[in-house]
């Protein structure tokens, strides 16, 4: 063999200009299409409620907002994200999220003050993630056991912990973290973006990032390929737990408060923001930019929804619809993909 | 030995001795102990005369859902300290478990220790009366906490709080405070909108505000958790530019929706919360924040249920009453707290 690769004979090389049709466009076309959402959702709110959609000031005002409520729950479905693509689940996170806000609001922690609050989450998070990935690589537990496991106990450990009770924050700094704006963009804003913007470096373009998908795609090649599965596994759950930590200190901010009920519901919420975006629950595939779409249209979605003083269970159906019309869209567009080509084309 | 592993051996003691030390604050965050504040000190009672004195000894069974929420877990705190104020009770405590069908197995294990009376705050009235009416026949007086049983022979007594009066409570506060402004913006923050005692509260708050020509312009519905306070006020607050009038159905929530009131910077409104707990009845104090006025719905029922559970198995009846016995059914009024008399109210308000 010499070291160059030919096209096929009789065959033409695939031509620049019908580069969309091809299985690498994909990405590019949910994006795409996630953003046509979002403009729709836009154009929605531009009908329904003119007075906020259509003046300038105050839609801006009010997408602040939404980015700023999508901020932890967005953190979230980053660490989501990786545990998807390396083709695990975690659904431990909104019990992580409320350990970590329970843990880092106790009397004794908060006397500590805000650097020790903020330690205290993120260790939190990041240690129950190790156990998470310690059960899965070490353990050989299936990772919907593991982290369902942890999302029970993790919950209970929270409600011991606080002894039920809403544990509200005298720490001023850390309520200040959710009113404070630079530039008049949220502070959570930036933790947000600058979480995204770090994790979306270290999947394209570092061999992190690389092995994870590679053990996504095909587990036993990746180890015959010589990566260190289990060890990979570790970090990659601790670092969904991490991410649960850094979440915690926002709800905590927010809520101004730490308690046992924050984060209900939010795996379930990370893992749809995250199937719109195209992340595959099988591994091996997904997009960060797709995972923080999917989370904005969630938020706009129940932003949109209270605006126009509808109730909660609407919002619910559309949520649903949602997700089930992305996850079709998207196997119709496997399917086509897969077909041979007309011939002539 | 090689310096390479040397030099690894260092950093795994180093890695080894941070990893213990972080272990060491972590666990060291845990307490709890709050040394000013004690929780739940004024919602027990003795009263005076003649009930107060021990009588015949007599067993208590008590059962309530588990605590996942300041309310429930300040009536079973209540019960169980008002039981230990007797020295002629003994609490027969049984966890509820976690559903309707776990609460009937854990009463029908109550019931054949031959309790004197029992104390039942249900997961679900409907589906425990069956459980209550067995109790009866077997010759137990089953007091039923709060929420109603479908039958009332189920129950020697009912004694329970007042939703819609709730409701009724703030919509006649804000609508004396609003009186003649038909075009006022009022929102209301409900809890769990498919709980009965939501619907039941929102009806009581409709219904007080027509009496005033006024309605509810912007309705939304959290979970009773703060999260979900906080976000849905958040949205509730770019939905309407300028409010007059704000009702949250709980104080839990409340603490949420003060945050998201405060990150809004808005204070063109007063606001009204709901249950009466401490954190609440302590801002209306301090006037600190747009809540103004709170309309209770008393854990301290849990004491009185307990005292009443005594009375009944000791026979006696309510030393005020001419009756000899205690009554049937008991429903609690929603109190309006205010800055006026919130130094009174202080020591009912429960940790949420």
């Amino acid at each position: 063999m010499t070291g160059t690769i030919q096209a096929p004979v009789g065959q033409p090389v695939a031509t620049r200009v019908n580069w969309w049709r091809d299985d690498a466009s994909e990405a590019v076309w949910r994006t795409v299409a996630l953003v046509g959402v979002l403009l729709a959702l836009f154009i929605i709110g531009g009908v329904s409620r003119p007075d906020i959609f259509l003046d300038p000031s105050r839609f801006a005002g009010n997408e602040v907002i939404v980015l700023r409520q999508a901020a932890s729950i967005g953190v979230v479905t980053v660490g989501m994200t990786f545990v998807m693509i390396s083709g695990g689940i975690d659904l431990s996170v909104g019990a992580l999220l409320a350990l970590a806000s329970v843990w880092s609001t106790t009397v004794a922690t908060q006397s500590y003050g805000p650097g020790v609050m903020i330690f205290a989450a993120l260790a939190v998070g990041t240690i129950a993630g190790l156990v998470n990935g310690i059960l899965i690589a070490y353990g050989r537990l299936v990772p919907f056991i593991a982290t369902l496991a942890m999302m029970v106990a993790a919950r209970g450990l929270a409600q011991k912990i606080s002894g039920k009770l809403t544990q509200i924050v005298k720490v001023d700094s850390i309520k200040q973290l959710a009113v404070r704006n630079v530039l008049g963009i949220p502070v959570l804003v930036f933790i947000f973006l600058g979480v995204a913007t770090i994790a979306w470096i270290l999947l394209n373009r570092t061999t992190f990032g690389r092995r994870t998908v590679a053990i996504g795609g095909n587990p036993e090649a990746a180890r015959l390929a010589g990566i260190n599965i289990r060890r990979h596994m570790l970090v990659v759950y601790a670092l969904s737990g991490l991410c649960c930590g850094i979440a915690a200190v926002m709800v905590t901010s927010l809520a101004n408060a730490g308690s046992s009920t924050h984060g209900d519901l939010y795996e379930l919420q990370a893992i749809a923001a995250a199937i719109i975006g195209g992340t595959s629950l099988r591994g091996g595939k997904g997009t960060l930019v797709g995972s923080v779409l999917g989370v904005l249209i969630f938020i706009q979605i129940s932003n949109l929804f209270v605006v126009n003083n509808l109730q909660l269970e609407y919002q619910l159906i559309a949520q649903g619809a949602i997700i089930v019309g992305a996850v079709l869209i998207q196997q119709f567009r496997v399917a086509a993909l897969r077909r041979p080509a007309p011939p002539g084309a | 030995m090689k310096p390479e592993s040397a030099d690894l051996s260092r950093r795994r003691l180093m890695l080894g001795g941070a990893a213990v030390g972080a272990g060491v604050l972590l666990a060291g965050c845990t307490s709890n102990e709050d040394k000013n504040t004690s929780t739940n000190n004024g919602q027990t009672k003795v009263g005076g005369g003649d009930n107060a004195a021990p009588g015949k000894a007599v067993k208590i069974g008590f059962s309530a859902p588990a605590a996942d929420h300041g309310w429930i877990r300040a009536i079973t705190d209540n019960a169980t300290k008002q039981a230990k104020l007797y020295s002629d009770v003994t609490l027969i405590p049984v966890d509820a478990g976690k559903d309707a069908p776990a609460q009937v197995a854990a009463l029908q294990t109550l019931v054949a220790q031959k309790p004197d009376a029992t104390v039942l705050l249900p997961q679900d009235g409907a589906q425990l009366t069956a459980t209550g009416l067995a109790a009866m026949q077997a010759g137990i007086p089953v007091i039923n906490l709060d929420r109603e049983f479908s039958d009332s022979a189920a129950s020697r007594l009912l004694i329970k709080g007042d939703n819609y009066g709730m409701g009724v409570a703030a919509g006649l506060y804000i609508g004396t405070k609003l009186k003649g402004r038909t075009d006022a913006v009022i929102a209301e923050i409900a809890g769990i909108d498919s709980l009965p005692l939501t619907q039941d509260r929102s009806k009581g708050f409709r219904d007080a505000l027509a009496t005033f020509g006024l309605r509810v312009t912007n309705r939304v519905a959290a979970q009773f958790t703060v999260q979900s306070g906080q976000d849905v006020t958040t949205n509730l607050l770019q939905a309407a530019g300028k409010i007059d009038a704000i009702w949250n159905h709980d104080d839990d929530q409340g603490v949420g929706v003060l945050a998201a009131i405060k990150q809004a910077g808005r204070k063109e409104f007063f606001m009204v919360g709901g249950a009466g707990s401490l954190d609440a009845m302590e801002h209306i104090k301090a006037g600190d924040s747009p809540l103004e006025c709170t309309v209770t719905y008393p854990p301290s029922m849990a004491s009185s249920a307990m005292s009443l559970a005594r009375l009944i198995a000791q026979g006696k009846g309510l030393s005020d009453l001419v009756e000899l016995q205690v009554p049937k059914q008991i429903v609690l009024a929603s109190e309006t707290i205010t800055k006026a008399n919130v130094d009174k109210y202080l020591p009912l308000g429960f940790r949420s």
